[in-house]
């Protein structure tokens, strides 16, 4: 394709962020009628790129071209004057309003001051049949579907007849037989001559939507390739490039002693019949795709959520109907995935932040001072090497990495025998990641087992002594790090045979 | 050195804007400064600020409690009613009283665990159970009484609302311990730090193996306990159960608070803070009254005042 048939093009975009460069020397274009997958793993850089070609974000250097013409975005309503629109991943529904309303929202037709319902009906139907669905206009849109209302805001979108469309990860919330209603109107949209932007981490639908795919890596673009000349294999290489693999210390080995044991645990539609045992000492992994599972798993051990059959054995004894408090007890700690809402109170200091759930430890008979919290607090912000001037300022002042050394810290406090880590390394960047393996290897070594869960499968590979592969609910199959690369890791997350 | 100081003004600027004001009615409202009237304040504000000091606990918690109030009239006329009927069944008034108050307090005790178990098992915010439960004790109170005060009580009763021990005060006494209890009870103990967790992030808390159940039922109860205490103690002042006293307190309790530093959004808050709040606001009446300011004036300057304080508050936040 040359330069000018392109809808919407960037040539050497960059932008830096301060100690980061999120996106480097970018240049892609997208060309009215196709569907163009833009992929990644976390941090890739996708996020940035499609934010500054809806003009949230500005970029560094390079230029954006519209119609082969530079322009610049300055602000969403640049954007959406040169026609790009974008759905965000977060519906922008108002569940109250019926779905014509929210097609429309702030530009319902009126007369003589009021609402035109007939207009405003005749209009937002005239939207959908253009997309080719089916939606009763006059429904509340809260009674729809997940999927439905993902057309709806699509629909919204569309209202403006933009040329070029931008679907952040829209399937995510997704089934199956929904994905396929959304397909097809992505499609339509496409055969209309629409240029669609669509960011997207499950790969096994990248066959059944995208024309072109764009892989982002550390901010760099790696390759630009048409779907029908790669596989999905390639792909994934390209993703994960040739990754150096760190070592995990050799002289942590993992006891023969079961400290948590898991039988036929189901939940709804989350997992069903998962069965296991962690080693005392032990670091095991649980690999899966986004959806596969493995939060509600880790939040159900812990008994945050509760489970309709099997049971979970704790150092051989069963525990019946979970509890936190209850799990606390029986030496179970858990780092959860959004440390924001649900590990830290943000507006608390660190000192309290940190004694949250070994206070009963701590205290004499419900008795408790800050000098005591102190001597814990100081000696778990050393071992954890946590960066902070003064214990008592806010924990929303710290960085990510450190807020997450945090929660740890919170839990060590209580002296657990199993933690259970969801996600322990998003938005931490890396020399605090190091320092959390760092912490896992240590505990290793004391005979803590850990239970990780990370979508950086990288990561497990280089931590773990074993690890569970979960798909769609179930455990598929267990490997040892030594046996597996991380992008072939992947492949069987998402059930791929290796000469698919 | 400046910036301590601006770090010293903020913390402290409602306890500098008491000082202030108490310096101003020192020269302005004649005999406000005498032993008698600052004590005639204390015992005024007590009643009130001993439930100030459990609603304190409930706001950090992160709910409400507007019962209250006819919480305090109904725990007033039951112990009126219970002495009344339990001395007319041939029990020594000596040993009614002390069954009564006991009951009234076991009532408080349970209405407010009820209101914490319907907000934890049923999810309904407290702002909406402890509203109903406004009318039902107020109904209630009028029921038992049947819309009259009942006078049962012995003389000596009255030592409980107006008698003083040591030159202090009696319910002045009772407020300054339930101050400290709670004071010690919020800064010092596993139970005080849960609550600021609980109100700061509850899915945190939750997750972090505390019962957050249990917590709110607890305040709940708290605060209804106290403020049966308080319904005893104002029963005890008037001599009689009336089941039209304490109409309103919740907006003053909740104000006390308020004004203490306290957040609605719940999480943070100090007992201390609240102390000042609660004395801020008696000593502003007093001394209104004392300058014979009318009372329709006095009206608006404390809602001015509350609404200034809250500004003030919210401005160094």
């Amino acid at each position: 394709m040359s330069q000018s048939s392109f809808k919407l093009a960037v040539e050497d975009l960059g932008k830096d962020y301060p100690g980061t460069v999120a996106l480097d020397e970018v240049s892609v274009g997208f060309a009215p009628g196709e569907v163009h997958a833009l992929i990644g793993k976390n941090g890739a850089g996708k996020s940035t790129l499609v934010k500054i070609l809806a003009g949230s974000v500005a970029p560094s250097r390079g230029h954006i071209l519209c119609d082969g013409v530079p322009i610049a975005l300055r602000s969403p309503q640049d954007a959406f004057a040169y026609g790009i629109a974008m759905v965000y991943q977060e519906l922008s529904l108002v569940p109250g309003l019926t779905v014509a309303e929210n097609i429309l929202l702030g530009r319902t037709p009126k007369r003589r001051g009021l609402i035109d319902w007939a207009a405003t009906y005749a209009r937002a139907e005239d939207v959908l049949a253009r997309l080719g669905v089916t939606i009763d206009v006059r429904a509340r849109t809260g009674d729809l579907g997940v999927a439905q209302q993902q057309i709806v805001e699509i629909a919204k979108a569309m209202s403006f007849d933009p040329a070029v469309l931008i679907l952040d990860e829209p399937t995510s919330a997704l089934a199956t037989h929904e994905t396929e209603q959304l397909f097809r109107v992505v499609k339509g949209l496409a055969a209309a001559g629409v240029a669609i932007i669509y960011i997207s981490h499950r790969l096994q639908e990248l066959h059944s939507i995208a024309d072109r795919v764009t892989v982002l890596r550390d901010g760099h673009h790696i390759g630009t390739v048409a779907m029908r000349e790669t596989s999905i294999a390639e792909i994934v290489q390209m993703m994960f490039g040739q990754v150096a693999q760190q070592e995990r210390p050799d002289d942590l080995q993992p006891g023969t002693i079961p400290v948590l044991e898991v039988q036929g645990l189901s939940r709804g539609d989350a997992f069903t019949d998962v069965n296991f045992e962690l080693y005392e000492g032990e670091i095991l992994g649980i690999a899966g795709m986004l959806g596969a599972g493995r939060t509600e798993l880790l939040r159900a051990l812990f008994g945050a959520d509760a489970c309709d059959r099997g049971q979970v054995l704790i150092q051989g004894q069963p525990v019946a109907v979970p509890t936190p408090p209850k799990m606390k007890a029986q030496g179970l700690a858990f780092t959860p995935e959004n440390r924001k809402e649900e590990a830290l109170i943000q507006a608390h200091s660190i000192r309290a932040n940190m004694c949250l759930a070994s206070m009963g430890r701590i205290a004499r008979r419900g008795y408790i001072t800050r000098v005591e919290e102190q001597a814990v607090v100081d000696s778990l912000v050393t071992q954890l090497e946590i960066k902070v001037a003064d214990t008592e300022a806010p924990v929303s002042a710290l960085s990510g990495g450190n807020q997450q050394k945090v929660v740890l810290g919170n839990w060590l406090g209580n002296r657990p025998r199993v933690i259970l880590f969801d996600e322990p390394t998003r938005g931490v960047d890396v020399q605090a990641k190091q320092q959390i393996f760092a912490a896992m290897w240590d505990l290793s070594r004391q005979g803590i087992a850990s239970l990780f869960v990370s979508t950086e499968l990288e990561e497990l590979v280089e931590v773990c002594h074993r690890i569970l592969i979960m798909r769609e609910g179930r455990i598929e199959g267990q490997v040892r790090p030594g046996e597996i690369s991380a992008d072939e890791l992947a492949l069987r997350c998402m059930g791929e045979t290796h000469n698919g | 050195m400046g910036e301590r100081l601006w770090v010293w003004v903020k913390r402290s600027i409602m306890e500098i804007i008491l000082f202030v004001l108490c310096a101003i009615l020192a020269f302005e409202a004649e005999g406000f400064f005498s032993v008698d009237n600052l004590l005639n304040v204390l015992r005024n504000v007590s009643m009130q600020g001993i439930i100030a000091f459990g609603m304190t606990m409930v706001i950090i918690s992160g709910e409400i409690d507007l019962s209250v109030g006819s919480a305090v009239a109904f725990a007033g006329c039951l112990t009126a009613y219970l002495t009344q009927h339990l001395a007319g069944a041939g029990l020594a008034v000596e040993l009614a009283v002390p069954v009564a108050m006991l009951a009234a307090l076991l009532v408080g005790l349970s209405v407010g665990s009820l209101s914490g178990f319907i907000r934890v098992r049923f999810g309904v915010p407290t702002f909406i159970i402890t509203l109903a439960w406004m009318t039902v004790l107020t109904g209630s109170a009028q029921l038992i009484t049947g819309g009259f005060p009942l006078t049962p009580f012995p003389e000596w009763y009255n030592f409980l609302g107006g008698g003083y021990l040591l030159g202090v005060p009696f319910p002045a006494l009772v407020f300054a311990l339930v101050f400290l209890t709670t004071h010690f009870l919020m800064g010092y103990t596993t139970l005080g730090r849960s609550i600021y967790a609980v109100g700061g992030n509850a899915e945190a808390a939750r997750l972090s193996g505390i019962e957050v159940g249990k917590i709110k039922i607890a305040v709940m109860a708290i605060v209804a306990f106290l403020a049966a205490l308080a319904g005893i103690m104002q029963s005890a002042e008037i001599m009689s159960g009336a089941a039209t006293t304490a109409r309103g307190w919740e907006l003053d309790v909740i104000a006390a608070v308020i004004i203490g530093g306290t957040s609605l959004m719940g999480g943070e808050g100090q007992i201390r803070g609240t102390l000042i709040g609660v004395v801020f606001l008696g000593i502003l009446v007093n001394g209104m009254t004392l300058m014979n300011i009318s009372e329709y004036w006095q009206l608006v300057v404390r809602g001015a005042l509350i609404l200034s304080a809250v500004l003030i508050n919210r401005a160094h936040q």
